[in-house]
């Protein structure tokens, strides 16, 4: 195995562009180690990314929105007070994933390009709108989250490709959203459904929604039907029972160790009932406490 | 295939040494620097017995590349005494009998003094959320906490 450290991602695109084999590029480490070890995936080029300026950011534009470097920690997400206050469903999400130690090196790029379609992070980042920014041998471009994980494990980034930025919108006014997950324990363990929600108010009303769904299909699920369902309502209990049964009538789940189709799509209306009701509380600027405690 | 040169810093003294791409920082600090008291557990990043601290941050070892620690300053369960005289949460976790075979203890110490640079006054909660990625099959965690919790007021008291 290769180890590079490269500069820019200019030249880290180059070198995987121009790597035989396997290649995986390297931020926290804590799915691409572990693979490393079980012999799941032995890259013959291994890129760490970590050495190229500005990758450990948090900027906050002029316009509001949020610039996050590609091997930003979710320990450094949870510490920062105006991320978490702009988006905890975002921050929340993160620092489900792992312990203590696995927060100090995970990363929401890392999260999304694994591919697991039980990452905590992927479906805040989708209700969110969060692109991110895909640098190749041809430059970049931006890419919506939803748009990177086409399968269990597997992604849409071309030979040589790799993601460079985090890219979160302006929160704006009177809006919230917020992650949720089922785990039966109540931490170090993986979603056995994810739900997200972001929204936006203008007065008691719901203008704007985002939902999207995690661990039901194979990949992450973003749900118009769900968004219908509460846009124009006042989050009243005819519109939550109406969000409820589309996010269960949108599920595609497997039965695991972990669930069953049964469990999940009935466990995925819940979730975001209780999500839709912390996003709608946030966006009316009340403190909410998420999932951990 | 040719070695990679690191040059770092591990509890305050500048190191260097050669490794092997594929060699994990625990496997560098075990069998390089004779540094036995991070353990191997699961190497895989699920028991934290390995658990060390990269510039102040708590990580598992096992989950960082030797080549990763150029240039970093790594903290491990064998700065925690200075000299003779053992870190509060070490006389502890004796005082409380927090420990049976000893094979987490290093990494609970490790992740106990990280916790409480950064909260020196956690709940039982927080202290039990903090130390979750770090697990031990002989003492059902009661004694452990207990331990980080007197320690915690001894050293609040103390400051």
């Amino acid at each position: 195995m290769n180890y590079h450290s490269p500069a820019s991602f200019a030249e880290a695109s180059a070198l995987a562009e121009n790597a035989d084999g396997v290649t995986r590029f390297l931020a926290g480490g804590t799915d691409v180690l572990v693979q490393l070890r079980a012999d799941i995936v032995t890259p013959d080029t291994l890129i760490d990314i970590k050495k190229i300026d500005g990758v450990s950011d948090i900027t906050q534009n002029d316009d509001g929105s949020w610039t996050l470097g590609v091997a930003v920690t979710g320990a450094e997400m949870t510490e920062h007070a105006s991320l978490s206050r702009d988006w905890p469903g975002v921050v929340e999400a993160m620092d489900l994933v792992g312990s203590t130690q696995v927060q100090g090196r995970a990363t929401l790029t890392g999260n999304l390009c694994n591919g697991s379609p039980a990452a905590d992070s992927v479906p805040a980042m989708v209700a969110a709108g969060v692109t991110v920014t895909v640098t190749g041998a041809d430059g970049s471009r931006e890419v919506a989250v939803g748009d990177i994980p086409t399968g269990p494990g597997r992604t849409s980034l071309a030979k040589g490709e790799l993601v460079s930025a985090v890219n979160i919108p302006a929160r704006g006014d009177n809006a919230g959203d917020a992650y949720l997950r089922f785990i039966p324990r109540t931490e170090m363990d993986i979603a056995v459904v994810g739900v997200a929600v972001s929204l936006r108010l203008d007065g008691d009303t719901v203008t704007e929604a985002r939902v999207s769904l995690g661990a039901v299909a194979p990949t992450v699920l973003l749900v118009q039907e769900c968004a219908d369902a509460i846009i124009g309502s006042t989050l009243d209990d005819a519109a939550l029972d109406a969000l409820a049964a589309a996010a269960s009538a949108a599920c595609n789940p497997i039965t695991d160790k972990r669930g069953t189709v049964e469990f999940r799509t009935d466990v995925a209306g819940v979730l975001a009932k209780r999500a839709a009701k912390i996003a709608y509380a946030r966006a009316k600027g009340e403190t909410v406490k998420g999932d951990h405690a | 295939m040719s070695k990679i040169h690191v040059t770092t810093t591990v509890n305050g003294d500048e190191t260097e040494f050669l490794c092997d791409p594929r060699e994990t920082l625990l496997d560098v600090l075990r069998d390089r620097l004779n540094l036995t008291g991070a353990k191997e557990g699961c190497g895989t990043g699920d028991c934290g017995a390995c658990s060390v601290t990269i510039d102040g941050r708590l990580v598992c070892s096992c989950l960082v590349l030797g080549a990763e620690a150029e240039g970093k300053e790594i903290a491990t369960v064998e700065g925690i005494a200075e000299g003779d005289t053992l870190h509060p949460l070490q006389r502890k976790f004796i005082e409380h009998a927090a420990l049976q075979c000893g094979i987490c203890t290093p990494g609970i110490l490790v992740a106990a003094k990280s916790l409480l640079e950064k909260n020196p006054n956690p709940t039982e909660t927080e202290v039990r959320y903090w130390l979750a990625g770090n697990l031990c099959r002989c003492t059902g965690y009661d004694k452990i906490i207990r331990a980080v919790m007197d320690a915690a007021t001894e050293m609040r008291e103390a400051s």
